[in-house]
C-alpha cells in the first residue's frame, strides 16, 4: 500500500518496466539472429504468395513449346521447363501452394489434436488409454502410406491433400498437449491453486491451458515445414497436386528425367524447398528458445 | 519385467488388430478395384473370374477373416501387380536391398553423429561447435530427396565421379547412404551435444573430477555413457523408417528396393501387398520400440519397467 502511494506521483518513469511472458519472449526472440533470419524468410514467402500475380513475370501455366528447356537467361531467370513454362514464375506461384498446405495442414491437425490432447491429459483414465492407443495405431502406420490411402479414398487435389496430411499430422499436437498437461498437473502452482479452493475447471482453464499454449505455438511453427515437406514429397511422386498448378515437389519430380543436362530444373525448386524449410525451422527454433524459460542463455 | 513385457506384447497385438482392420476398410473404400478396365483390358467374364479367384467377390468381413487366417499361417497371398510370385517372395527379394541401405546409413550416421556431438560439446562455443550445429540444423531441415538431387547434380552431373544411379556395385551405395544418413547423423550430433552438456553438470561428474580422474577418463567412462541414454529414444523412431525403405531415395537413385511398392500397391489397388507392407512396418515398429524399452533397463539401472510409468 505504501509503495503505491509513493509511486502515484510524478516519478512513474523510474518504475522497473513490467515484464510479461510475451514481452520477455519477444526480447529473447529479437536477440536471436537465426530466428530473425527465419522470420525474414517467412515474411518474404508470405509476400511472394500474396503478390505472386505482380511479382511473377509470366503466368504459371503459360506453356510455350518453342521455348522448352531453356537455360537461365535474362528473359527467364531460372530457365524454362520441358513444356516451356517459366521456372521462376512457377516457383513464385509455388509459394501459394506450399504456404496453404503448411497452414491448412496445421489447422486441421490442431482441430483434431487439441481436443484429443485435452481429453487425454485432463480426463485421464480410460479416455486417456483409448486416445493413446489410437495415437499408437496411427504411429504404427507409415505416415506417407496413410496419406496416400486417404488421398486415394478422397481423390487428389489441393484441398484433399491438405485434409489427408492434416489427418496424419494431428498426433504430435495431441501427444505434446497431453504431455504438457500431465507435467503441469504436478507443479506446485497447481497445488497452490487447489489448496486455495479452485475448482478443477478453473485450474484447467486458468492455470493448465495458458501454460501449455507456448509449446503448442512452437509445435505449430515446427509442424509447418514438416507439412510442406510432406506435400512436396507426395507431389514429387506425382500423387499430390495436379498439373498445371505449380508445386515445388512436383517440379523436382518432373526434373528427375531432365536433370542430367538441364541442371536448372533440379536446382531451383530444391533450393526453394530447402530455403522455406530452413526459414520456418529457424523461426520455430527461435520461438522455442524464446518461450523456454528454463534455458536462460 | 516379464509382466511388463507381456503387457506390452498384448498391447502390440491389439494395435496390430486395429491397424489391420482400419487399413483393410480404408483400402477397400478406395474407388475402383485391381481389375478395373482402366488398369487392365479384360472381358467382363475374365474379370469375374479373377475376382472369384482372389475371393474379391465375397463380403468384406469374409475377405478379412480369410486374409488374416491365411496370413497367420504365413500365406500372404499373391501380389496383383506381379502375379507370378508370392507376396512373401516379392518382399523377400526387395526388402533386403532397402534394409541393407538403411542399416549401412545407420552404421555411418551413429558413430559420425556421436563424434561430432562429442567434439561440439567438448569445444563448446568454439567454431567447431558452431560448424557442427549449423551442419546438423541443415541436415535435419533439408528433406532427403532435396539432398539426393543435390548429390546427383554435384557428384554425378558436374564432377562425374559417380553414376547417377543404379544398383549392384559398391559405389552405388555411396550417394543413397549419404542422403539417408545425413538426418540421423544430424539428430545424433545434436542430442549428443545437448545431453553431454547436461550430464557434465551433474553431481557424479563433479565427484569424478574431485576424485582426480582425467578429463578423458571422465568423458569416456562417465559422461558419454550417461549421455547415450536419451539418444535411444531419439534414434529408435528413425530405425523403422530407414530399414523399410524410402521411396524418394530409391526412386532418385534407381535402387530396386521395397520403397516403390508402398506407392504402386495403393495405386494398383493391390490389396494383399498393401496389407503385407503395413503389417511388415507395424511389426518392425513394435519390435524396435520393445527392444528400446528393454535396452533402457540394461543401459540405465535407474529405470524400472512397469513401475511409475505414466
Amino acid at each position: 500500500m505504501s509503495t503505491s502511494t509513493l509511486i502515484s506521483g510524478q516519478n512513474i518513469q523510474t518504475l522497473p518496466r513490467q515484464r510479461t511472458l510475451l514481452g520477455d519472449a519477444a526480447r529473447r526472440f529479437a536477440r536471436n539472429r537465426l530466428a530473425i533470419v527465419g522470420m525474414i524468410i517467412v515474411v518474404l514467402l508470405v509476400f511472394a504468395a500474396i503478390f505472386a500475380d505482380w511479382i511473377a513475370p509470366y503466368p504459371y501455366d503459360a506453356a510455350n513449346p518453342t521455348m522448352a528447356l531453356q537455360f537461365p537467361s535474362a528473359q527467364h531467370w531460372m530457365g524454362t521447363d520441358e513444356v516451356g513454362r517459366d521456372v521462376y514464375s512457377r516457383i513464385i506461384y509455388g509459394t501459394r501452394i506450399s504456404l496453404s498446405v503448411g497452414l491448412g495442414v496445421m489447422a486441421i491437425a490442431l482441430l483434431i489434436g487439441i481436443p484429443m490432447g485435452l481429453a487425454a491429459g485432463l480426463m485421464g483414465g480410460p479416455v486417456d488409454y483409448i486416445i493413446m492407443r489410437l495415437v499408437e495405431v496411427f504411429t504404427a502406420v507409415p505416415a506417407l502410406m496413410l496419406a496416400l490411402l486417404l488421398i486415394s479414398v478422397f481423390g487428389g487435389g489441393l484441398f484433399n491433400v491438405i485434409l489427408a496430411l492434416g489427418i496424419v499430422a494431428w498426433l504430435d499436437a495431441c501427444r505434446l498437449l497431453r504431455a504438457q498437461l500431465l507435467s503441469l498437473r504436478e507443479r506446485d502452482f497447481v497445488l497452490a491453486a487447489r489448496t486455495l479452493g479452485a475448482t478443477s475447471t478453473r485450474i484447467a482453464t486458468r492455470h493448465l491451458l495458458p501454460n501449455a499454449m507456448a509449446p503448442l505455438i512452437v509445435a505449430i511453427t515446427i509442424g509447418i515445414p514438416v507439412a510442406i515437406f510432406a506435400e512436396a514429397g507426395l507431389s514429387f511422386l506425382g500423387l499430390g497436386i495436379n498439373d498445371p498448378i505449380p508445386s515445388w515437389g512436383k517440379m523436382v519430380g518432373n526434373a528427375l528425367s531432365y536433370m542430367r543436362v538441364y541442371w536448372h530444373l533440379g536446382v531451383f525448386p530444391t533450393l526453394a524447398i530447402a530455403i522455406t524449410m530452413l526459414g520456418f525451422t529457424f523461426m520455430g527454433d527461435g520461438l522455442r528458445d524464446a518461450f523456454d524459460t528454463s534455458m536462460n542463455r | 519385467m516379464a509382466r511388463y513385457l507381456l503387457g506390452r506384447l498384448g498391447g502390440i497385438l491389439i494395435v496390430f488388430f486395429i491397424v489391420s482392420v482400419v487399413i483393410f476398410l480404408l483400402m477397400h473404400a478406395i474407388p475402383g478395384g485391381p481389375y478395373n478396365e482402366d488398369k487392365v483390358p479384360l472381358s467382363p467374364e475374365a474379370k469375374a473370374n479373377y475376382l472369384r479367384k482372389y475371393g474379391l467377390d465375397r463380403p468384406l468381413v469374409e475377405q478379412y477373416l480369410l486374409y488374416m487366417g491365411n496370413a497367420l499361417r504365413g500365406d500372404f497371398g499373391v501380389p496383383f501387380q506381379s502375379p507370378t510370385e508370392t507376396v512373401t517372395g516379392l518382399i523377400g527379394r526387395t526388402w533386403p536391398v532397402s534394409a541393407s541401405l538403411g542399416m549401412i546409413a545407420l552404421l555411418v550416421a551413429l558413430p559420425l553423429g556421436l563424434l561430432l556431438g562429442t567434439l561440439a560439446a567438448a569445444r563448446q562455443n568454439t567454431w567447431i561447435d558452431y560448424a557442427t550445429s549449423t551442419t546438423s540444423t541443415l541436415g535435419l531441415t533439408v528433406p532427403n530427396f532435396v539432398v539426393a538431387v543435390w548429390l546427383v547434380l554435384l557428384f554425378a552431373v558436374q564432377l562425374k565421379w559417380l553414376p547417377t544411379g543404379g544398383w549392384g556395385q559398391w559405389y552405388h551405395y555411396i550417394m543413397p547412404v549419404a542422403a539417408l544418413a545425413l538426418a540421423p547423423m544430424a539428430l545424433t550430433a545434436r542430442y549428443t551435444r545437448t545431453s553431454i552438456l547436461e550430464v557434465a553438470r551433474s553431481d557424479y561428474i563433479r565427484t569424478a573430477r574431485a576424485k582426480g580422474l582425467s578429463d578423458q577418463q571422465i568423458m569416456t567412462r562417465h559422461t558419454l555413457r550417461n549421455a547415450m541414454i536419451p539418444l535411444l529414444t531419439i534414434l529408435a523412431p528413425q530405425i523403422p523408417n530407414l530399414i523399410t525403405g524410402t521411396i524418394f531415395i530409391e526412386s532418385i537413385f534407381r535402387v530396386p528396393g521395397l520403397g516403390k511398392f508402398f506407392v504402386t500397391s495403393i495405386l494398383g489397388r493391390d490389396y494383399p501387398m498393401i496389407m503385407a507392407l503395413l503389417l511388415l512396418v507395424a511389426v518392425v515398429w513394435s519390435l524396435v520400440y520393445l527392444i528400446t524399452d528393454i535396452l533402457y533397463v540394461i543401459v540405465d539401472p535407474r529405470v524400472r519397467l512397469g513401475k511409475s510409468k505414466t
